[in-house]
């Protein structure tokens, strides 16, 4: 088993990675938006609501220790 | 589709990945000299490494039909050593004469160290000196910033012409200020530390493609040389045309390393035949 040390240390990198991913596909999305003049259709909306909401669940402290399993089941909405 | 892959550590890569990159349409490869994974303390070790890049990888390459290509330098991380640094520098002539030498790279800061500046200016010196190309590395991850600032003022200070020099790894952060002082400049993907090809793809989409070259750098770290092939991929996926894939990934290294008439691959332009039957 790692210790807290070791599991940051062994997976900052891939998650700053992912981080930047997910950073860059809002950007993209912003970007989209602003060439085409119009937001997504209401499916895509949807999915880009439930991303959001994933992002916040994340940032909160208080989200409990159940990180994984909230957001399984609020990607299970779409 | 041809695709030239500008920054490629051949040394550090087995035979397999040429063979595979050739069946992926890579005709080229170009080879700066890259940090060992330790400081090396002899001159001698330098010149038997650029001897292996310009003498011997290019055979290694012909035999999957790929031409090979180099650079010569002493990397950031080993600028500590000033006395080893000149004594190398002295030696570059000698390889800019050879068939396959592009010019001095990749040179470049590191930690920004006032040793790793003034190795950086003899650099871009000697190479403008000598009418060669120049190829600088940027620090990675939360040096890049500052350390590319500090790059664009060391040669901000130095008569140079902007158009022989890329500025490689460049983000998102660091793009603009790049391409704003007339250099190229070159996206690196890596599948953690550096770009991604959906990032990459990205920044052509917002700045254009006009002085931009992609690379995967592919070292003996965690690197694929594939990720070039996989940002060809997201480019034509999102439904730019495969001329303007061939812009970027082949005949942007052919403009800009074509500054040296070493390189002799010429861009090229996809033509559709109209046949009529008689």
């Amino acid at each position: 088993m790692l210790s807290p040390d070791q599991v940051v240390e062994a997976y900052y990198l891939e998650a700053r990675h992912q981080l930047l991913e997910i950073a860059a596909l809002l950007d993209r999305h912003d970007a989209a938006v602003d060439r085409e003049g119009r937001g997504p259709g209401p499916a895509a909306a949807t999915k880009l609501a439930v991303l959001r909401q994933a992002i916040t669940t994340l940032g909160d402290d208080q989200a409990g220790k159940e990180r994984t399993v909230t957001l399984l089941e609020l990607f299970a909405r779409v | 589709m041809q695709i030239i892959q500008p920054h490629y550590h051949a040394i550090a890569r087995t035979a397999q990945d040429y063979e595979r990159m050739a069946m992926s349409g890579v005709v080229a490869v170009a080879e700066p000299a890259f940090w060992a994974g330790f400081d090396r303390l002899y001159p001698e070790t330098f010149i038997d490494y650029f001897r292996q890049i310009s003498e011997f990888e290019p055979t290694r390459a012909a035999q999957y039909g790929i031409r090979h290509f180099c650079w010569v330098a002493v990397n950031p991380k080993e600028a500590e050593n000033p006395t080893l640094t000149r004594e190398v520098l002295r030696h570059f002539p000698e390889f800019f004469a050879k068939p396959t030498v592009l010019g001095v790279g990749e040179t470049g800061l590191h930690k920004s160290t006032k040793n790793e500046c003034e190795s950086l200016e003899a650099h871009v010196e000697l190479a403008m000196k000598h009418g060669q190309l120049v190829l600088i590395h940027t620090p990675h991850l939360a040096d890049k910033a500052h350390g590319t600032k500090k790059v664009l003022e060391v040669l901000a200070g130095m008569k140079v012409d902007p158009e022989r020099i890329w500025i490689d790894h460049v983000e998102e952060q660091t793009i603009r200020p790049c391409l704003d002082a007339g250099y190229w400049v070159g996206f690196t993907l890596y599948p953690i530390t550096k770009c991604s090809p959906k990032r990459a793809v990205d920044m052509l989409e917002k700045y254009g493609t006009g002085k931009i070259l992609v690379n995967s750098s592919a070292d003996w770290g965690p690197s694929d040389p594939f990720t070039l092939q996989e940002c060809i991929l997201e480019f034509r996926r999102r439904g730019h045309s495969l001329q303007e894939a061939i812009d970027v990934f082949h005949n942007n290294p052919c403009r800009f390393l074509g500054q040296n008439p070493k390189f002799d691959i010429q861009p090229i332009r996809v033509e559709t035949l109209v046949e009529t039957s008689k």
